[in-house]
């Protein structure tokens, strides 16, 4: 009998173990401290952040890459790569020197070489690059770390530029990516940012894996917003995508997840609840919806027909269809971010006047409206847009106007605003959608206040006086100057109404309290980011 | 037999066919542009047409067409447009999540449908029918999402003994990937048992009242001996049909069940391609299933022979 049992045990012991072995102490579980498990905003489809101009490779970007200046969070351009920079007594050369020690994640050294041929990919598709090239005289390195900048004429907005901070971002990138066609998707995320993405872990629809770049030196400064010392205080980030948000702030709560970028105002109750989880208002700025008219028919190709939707509309209506909750938004009447240095009230009246429905019907029989059909487009997967097109759809038919609200999704709609048939072949008339307030701060960046017809955003509107404005503003010598040419294209936009602005409203963020160094910024930064 | 297969796997090449053309042609005809949504919502005309012609989007159906099948002939699916990773990557990176979801429910399933139906057909009209037959309701009435959510809010907040969300892979040990699979697979399968003990209870009592049973009863064989041996064997085809049916249901509809509990499935990838109208992923994915469900359905064809020894093919 013991020889039975000994045998027994001779055989079960090591398969006893070997099960539990598999069964409980898998290797990656055992680091899970040194892990950071953040849920994204939306799932990282493409790498390259100057093929597209959509936030989630935004941030991807500020994980691999680096950027020559940075902004921080009193609006002042810093250098980041730059180690030293001068410019000349004419205002026409710029020197820059790169900091010591940076070094793309294959091991190679950043060079001057690196540098121009980003910034010359990035110009290709940025406006303010754009307009950054119609300046430049020339880009020339002078060796592997000095490079200078040549001008045409004096162009103030140069650091701005370079230190831009929302999408597209000039990353720096190595020479032999950055000569890839500006209209086609790189696929190596080769950076000298301070993480480094695990390319081979990457399951597109459900997380990306980055590490910490070990050779990254960050500067010695404080971090603040994109500048500042990039300092990574975790091994691994996991970047996961939950498309289901009742999922996230389960995983959240549940401690599977350390941080959710973005939560619907909806489950605040539910998440402020849970000791272990903080939910926060990190960014300062929040983000601005709008109603963006089509200019090439009728209706809304008549100016007295965009006054008169503006003149009824209700921002605060809008802050709580968007925000759910007055605390997270708040109205703003101003075409340039609020509480950012050029936000104004200058024309906005017609805003934050009386909300005269009666004038408004006048202005529309003035107008000369003979019931044409009004189609808004508008996308059920994204509530931002769609709890927009709702309030606007009833607007208008408090407005007595012939309104259909067309929903569809959000590839639907961004497909179909690129129609400029009339409604009646597949066009539309009115679509809403929301920018964050880094891409709102000045005419320069703020791409929707155009007026250059074919060329502009969707809607295409065109009014010189607009454009003329808007290239006064880039003239400007100084920032007392910068701000009376803002007011001035403001207050033309309150007169033209390229668009609408509805409201300023703010994401919260959520994340469990053993996480420490998070960064106050208008977007989630994951370095000095601390998990006890 | 052997021709029989033969013929059969004949036939899916022009099954595939068929639905490879139907599916290039609808995707052509659908309302979206991909290369709108890679452009992002800061864009312009001219850099959605760079972006087009860069893709070869601009080209015209029949050159797109032609491209598509004589790179399918080289065995390339073709490319993501917006992952720039290849379809059959990514198709395989989701494979291990859904058959594991898929098997894992099938157990559930089975384990608890096919002995319940045959219970409930063996006591028909008894308040042990009526009970399972309730749950059955049950089964089919609650949306999986609900049952899922009720599952989480029980096991993972309140008792905290299983993950809410996530798959991890069989490769992180066993325990790892089974806890990640029980709540989705309770949630998935409790649907897909109720339908399979309706199926089961009919056929095992259309089978009870046969002759042979009778026979058998007469002889003074045990009642287990007569439900398990000679009733259920002879009720298998029907549910065996089911059950295969079940399977390809499982591999391409899974979707709600993936989106909930966060499994990066074939389901949620067929989603995400269709509504960023990523083509290639589109066209490769429903290559794929449509290839699946003829071979299910083959090998469920095949599988009646074991079951009842007059079909012949």
């Amino acid at each position: 009998m013991n020889i039975v049992r000994r045998s027994f045990l001779q055989i079960a012991a090591p398969v006893g173990l070997a099960i539990s072995v598999g069964f409980f102490t898998p290797a990656a579980e055992a680091q899970a401290q040194k892990t950071l498990k953040f849920i994204a905003q939306a799932d990282l489809r493409i790498l390259d952040p100057i093929a597209t101009t959509a936030y989630i490779t935004r941030n991807h970007g500020y994980m691999v890459y680096d950027t020559l200046f940075a902004m921080d969070s009193k609006f002042e351009i810093k250098p980041q790569m730059v180690d030293k920079f001068t410019v000349s007594a004419d205002k026409k050369t710029y020197t820059f020197t790169l900091r010591d020690g940076l070094k793309f994640h294959d091991g190679a050294p950043v060079r001057s070489a690196d540098v121009i041929a980003s910034l010359d990919r990035w110009a290709k598709r940025d406006g303010l690059g754009q307009k950054l090239a119609d300046a430049t005289e020339s880009w020339s390195a002078t060796n592997d770390k000095t490079f200078v900048l040549k001008l045409k004429k004096p162009f103030a907005f140069v650091l701005d530029a370079l230190g831009k901070p929302s999408s597209n971002v000039p990353f720096i990138m190595p020479e032999r990516i950055a000569k890839t066609d500006a209209f086609t998707n790189i696929t190596d995320p080769t950076g000298s940012g301070p993480f480094k993405m695990l390319k081979d872990e990457w399951v597109p629809g459900s997380k990306v894996i980055y590490v910490k770049n070990k050779d990254y030196v960050p500067r010695k400064e404080a971090p603040s917003w994109a500048s500042g010392g990039k300092v990574v205080k975790v091994d691994r980030v996991e970047w996961l995508y939950i498309p289901d948000s009742a999922t996230a702030a389960n995983a959240i709560s549940n401690g599977e997840a350390d941080w959710w970028e973005q939560m619907p105002p909806d489950l605040i109750p539910l998440l402020a609840k849970n000791k272990s989880v903080k939910v926060d208002n990190i960014d300062p700025l929040g983000s601005m919806g709008m109603i963006r008219f089509n200019f090439l028919h009728a209706p809304f190709n008549n100016e007295k027909m965009r006054r008169a939707v503006a003149m009824v509309l209700n921002q605060q209506d809008y802050v709580l269809g968007i925000a759910g909750n007055p605390k997270n938004g708040k109205p703003c009447a101003s075409y340039f971010t609020c509480d950012t240095p050029l936000a104004s009230t200058v024309g906005s009246t017609l805003l934050t006047g009386k909300r005269d429905f009666d004038a408004a019907k006048a202005l529309i029989k003035e107008s000369g409206y003979k019931g044409e059909k009004i189609v808004i487009i508008s996308a059920t997967d994204q509530p931002i847009v769609q709890s927009q097109s709702l309030l606007t759809t009833e607007l208008l038919r408090k407005l007595g106007l012939n309104v259909e609200l067309q929903a569809g999704d959000w590839g639907t709609l961004i497909t179909r605003r690129t129609s400029k048939e009339p409604v009646d072949k597949g066009g539309w008339s009115i679509f809403h959608t929301w920018l964050v307030g880094p891409d709102l701060l000045n005419p320069a960046v703020n791409f929707a206040i155009r007026g250059n017809g074919d060329k502009a955003w969707f809607g295409w509107p065109t009014d010189p006086k607009l454009e003329s404005l808007r290239e006064a503003f880039f003239e400007a010598p100084n920032a007392a100057a910068a701000k009376k040419a803002a007011e001035a294209v403001q207050a033309r936009a309150f007169e033209f109404l390229p668009y609408v602005p509805t409201a300023q409203f703010i994401l919260p963020t959520a994340y469990r309290t053993n996480l420490s160094g998070i960064i106050v910024a208008p977007m989630a930064f994951l370095w000095n980011v601390e998990k006890k | 037999m052997f021709s029989y297969i033969v013929r059969r796997l004949g036939a899916t090449v022009v099954v595939m066919a068929v639905v490879a053309f139907i599916v290039f042609s609808l995707l052509y005809l659908t309302p979206g542009d991909p290369a709108a949504v890679i452009a992002g919502d800061v864009a312009t005309d001219d850099d959605i047409k760079r972006i087009r012609q860069s893709l070869g989007l601009d080209q015209p159906f029949i050159v797109r067409f032609g491209t598509w099948v004589w790179s399918l002939f080289h065995g390339d699916l073709g490319i993501s447009i917006f992952t720039n990773l290849p379809v059959t990557k990514l198709i395989a990176q989701r494979v291990e999540p859904t058959i594991s979801l898929t098997i894992c429910t099938l157990i559930v399933a089975i384990i608890t449908s096919v002995p319940l139906g045959a219970i409930a057909a063996a006591r028909a009209e008894s308040k042990t029918d009526r009970a399972i037959m309730g749950f059955s309701v049950l089964g089919f009435s609650l949306p999986v999402f609900v049952l899922a959510y009720l599952l989480i809010l029980l096991f993972s907040l309140q008792l905290q003994i299983l993950p809410v969300q996530g798959y991890r892979p069989i490769a992180d040990g066993i325990w790892p990937w089974l806890k990640h699979l029980i709540l989705p697979s309770l949630a998935l399968g409790t649907v897909y048992a109720a339908l399979i003990t309706r199926i089961t209870r009919a056929s095992v009592l259309d089978v009870l009242a046969q002759d042979y049973i009778r026979t058998a009863q007469a002889k003074g064989l045990a009642e287990h001996n007569i439900l398990i041996h000679h009733a259920l064997k002879n009720a298998a085809i029907p549910i065996i049909t089911i059950i295969g049916i079940g399977i390809g249901l499982l591999i391409s509809g899974a979707v709600v069940t993936e989106t909930v509990f966060a499994i990066p499935g074939i389901g949620r990838l067929t989603v995400d391609a269709i509504l960023r109208r990523d083509y290639p992923v589109i066209q490769g994915v429903i290559l794929i299933f449509s290839a699946t469900y003829v071979i299910i359905n083959l090998l469920i064809d095949l599988s009646y022979v074991f079951f009842d020894p007059r079909i012949r093919y």
